[in-house]
């Protein structure tokens, strides 16, 4: 299935500047994630968004704070735009008992009740079934809410996937399902992989309806994510969103990248997200260099006070290591 | 007190679930329509409708998952999975996500579900519908396992595992369902984690659960007939299990036999074995024995599949030449 291009329309100026922000803010905070991997801070995996910003910045912010969402273990940005404290993220990172998983979890798995954020999860694929859980019991209480699913094209080579979908479309149930299409699943090119590689034709075939939106364009995906959440609040079942994207780092941080070309990974880099979003509201007066700089700023404060805070907490006492593994 | 069968012992506890919360519903394979594989849910459909009584397609992974995520978001989940080596298709569900969730989230999400399935030989069905893996379930921190072996258990214990707040998996073996027993229907919910002496001797312990009990049962009476009195412990819950039973009986007979229908190597009779020797082994006038099956996929032949199983008469030989 083709991209569906919407118009370019003008967005308002305080609307567009808080995209542009929360991508940026995505983007910095990796930075300094990888930095601190570098460093030793933060250790275990490490998988990095850069280049997807604008699917977690597009699709999540139009959520209500009743629905729920599941990630997958590059789920950094999602926690962001989701309303996580950075500090706690940092802090999971560092594995600090006041980290969103209580040091627990790691990068892999950030998990926030309070913000409906329900993993973070490493196996792949298995948040859809997860995800269909929490819809159906929705559902069953007859609550408008919907739960978002988020996952990258390699969750479709999985099992999981075709059962989960075709539960949720058999069910009708609230679940905006929303493929990360990164064309990797880890080394291994879409091409290698499916033997179909229209994604949302997959999904059709569920009965599922389906869209390809482009997801370097945070607009595309915002209003795309506006359709299919409305369509599934309102009790028409699943939809499926599939934002082509594309990861600009390696799929950890020990990924020498022998899998794909520097000319290809360098192809892309120039439909950055951040760069064209950027460039396109300076074309509609929308963005002056000072504006820039406040956000950097600004960014650049709150990841300070974020290391500052993981740095700052406790290591969870050894005598709490079993804690938590059952309620009793 | 009322006669039932074990079949109907776990229905009326289903039942009795779903007419006092509604957060109960039931999802698995045919159990709506057909009635249930083993017709535990038979009738419930009629009673409490097709949202609450919900037939999956074969999708063990996906609606175990839906399981564990209509737990977290407020629902009280009970999943049937057929028999024990489909469960299989959704092991990663269960180890991944049902029983590491809680933990990876540092306490923030329970996972309040129960997963009942049958499991177990002895009906002829050959190597893909008759193993016994629930020691392998054991071995995960986070769940727990329960073992029904007597009527009355199969209700207490379902009963016991729904006001848990975590993840409950109860194994019950297929050979059970037609059994028949007597059952107090004012009897609450049985104690997780207590095992039970079914037979009280002094002699040698035997350490059982499941379908193994009845076996054992008959091996003690054969003993008994012999001059031999045995104790009879049924562990009905694996994880957690119950060490302190165990071990103050061995204190009374200094000599125990582990009789588990799962393969030997990596049994859950050797875990036992293990823990008697590590909190006992002072207490011992004999090695601790397994009676397990034989290490072979099990086969279809009747005769076959009597002989790869522990049978009374093995677990009576095998106390006697403790008595040499």
């Amino acid at each position: 299935m083709a991209i569906q291009h919407v118009p370019l329309i003008r967005p308002e100026r305080g609307h567009a500047l808080a995209l542009l922000r929360e991508m940026l803010r995505i983007r910095r905070f990796e930075e300094k994630t990888a930095e601190l991997y570098q460093m030793g801070k933060i250790r275990g995996f490490l998988h990095l968004y850069d280049g997807e910003e604008a699917v977690a910045v597009g699709a999540i912010r139009v959520l209500t704070p009743e629905d729920a969402i599941v990630a997958t273990y590059r789920e950094h940005g999602q926690a962001l735009v989701r309303g996580l404290p950075m500090g706690c993220l940092m802090a999971e990172m560092y594995g600090k008992g006041n980290g969103c998983s209580r040091g627990r979890g790691g990068s892999m798995h950030f998990f926030d009740v309070a913000h409906r954020f329900y993993g973070g999860h490493g196996i792949v694929g298995s948040g859809l079934a997860f995800a269909v859980g929490l819809a159906l019991a929705d559902k069953l209480r007859d609550e408008k809410r919907v739960t978002a699913c988020l996952f990258g094209d390699g969750a479709v080579a999985e099992g999981i996937f075709h059962e989960s979908l075709n539960l949720a479309a058999l069910w009708k149930l609230p679940v905006l399902f929303l493929c990360e299409n990164n064309l990797y699943a880890m080394g291994t090119g879409i091409e290698r992989a499916l033997s179909e590689t229209d994604i949302a034709l997959k999904a059709r075939s569920y009965a599922i309806p389906a869209e390809v939106v482009d997801g370097m364009d945070v607009l595309a995906v915002e209003a795309a994510t506006i359709r299919a959440a409305d369509a599934v609040r309102h009790g028409k079942g699943p939809v499926f969103l599939e934002a082509r994207t594309y990861r600009f780092r390696g799929h950890s941080m020990a990924d020498p990248q022998l899998y794909r070309s520097k000319e290809e990974v360098a192809e892309w880099m120039k439909r950055d997200p951040i760069t064209n979003f950027e460039e396109r509201l300076r074309d509609w007066g929308l963005l002056s260099d000072s504006d820039v700089r406040d956000m950097e700023g600004s960014i650049s404060a709150e990841i300070d006070a974020a290391v500052a805070f993981a740095e700052a907490g406790p290591w969870e006492p050894v005598e709490d290591l079993t804690r938590y593994v059952t309620s009793r | 007190m009322l006669k039932m069968t074990y079949r109907e012992a776990v229905r009326s506890a289903l039942r009795e679930a779903l007419r006092n919360d509604p957060r109960v519903f039931i999802m698995g394979e045919d159990v709506g329509r057909y009635g249930g594989y083993y017709a535990v849910t038979h009738g419930l459909l009629e009673e409490f409708g097709p949202e609450r009584i919900r037939d999956t397609p074969l999708s063990e992974a996906a609606y175990v998952g839906a399981g564990i995520g209509a737990a977290v978001n407020g629902m009280r989940p009970i999943v049937e999975v057929t028999t024990i080596n489909f469960s299989l298709l959704a092991l990663d569900q269960i180890l991944n996500s049902a029983a590491t969730i809680r933990y990876m989230s540092g306490g923030q999400l329970n996972i309040p579900l129960v997963v009942r399935m049958a499991t177990g030989a002895g009906r002829q069905l050959a190597a893909q519908h008759s193993h016994s893996l629930e020691g392998w379930y054991a071995h995960i921190p986070g769940i727990s396992v329960l073992t029904p072996a007597t009527v009355a258990d199969a209700r207490g214990l379902l009963l016991a595992a729904l006001n848990e707040p975590d993840p409950v998996f109860i194994f019950e073996h297929a050979t059970l369902y037609p059994l028949e027993g007597e059952v107090d229907e004012d009897t609450g919910p049985a104690k997780i984690g207590e095992a039970t002496v079914r037979r009280a001797g002094d002699q040698v312990t035997l350490v059982t659960y499941g379908g193994s009990l009845g076996k054992t049962m008959e091996a003690a009476g054969q003993l008994a007939d012999e001059g031999i009195e045995a104790e009879v412990i049924d562990l009905r819950s694996l994880r957690p299990l119950d060490m302190a039973t165990i071990l103050a009986s061995v204190e009374k007979t200094h000599r125990a036999v582990v009789v588990d229908e799962a393969w030997r190597t990596g049994s859950f009779a050797g875990e036992v074995g293990a823990q008697i020797m590590e909190g006992g082994f002072d207490l011992l006038d004999w090695p601790v024995q397994r009676v397990c099956s034989a290490e072979v996929p099990m086969p279809y032949a009747k005769h076959l599949e009597e002989a790869a199983l522990p049978q009374a008469g093995t677990i009576v030989q095998v106390v006697k030449e403790m008595f040499q």
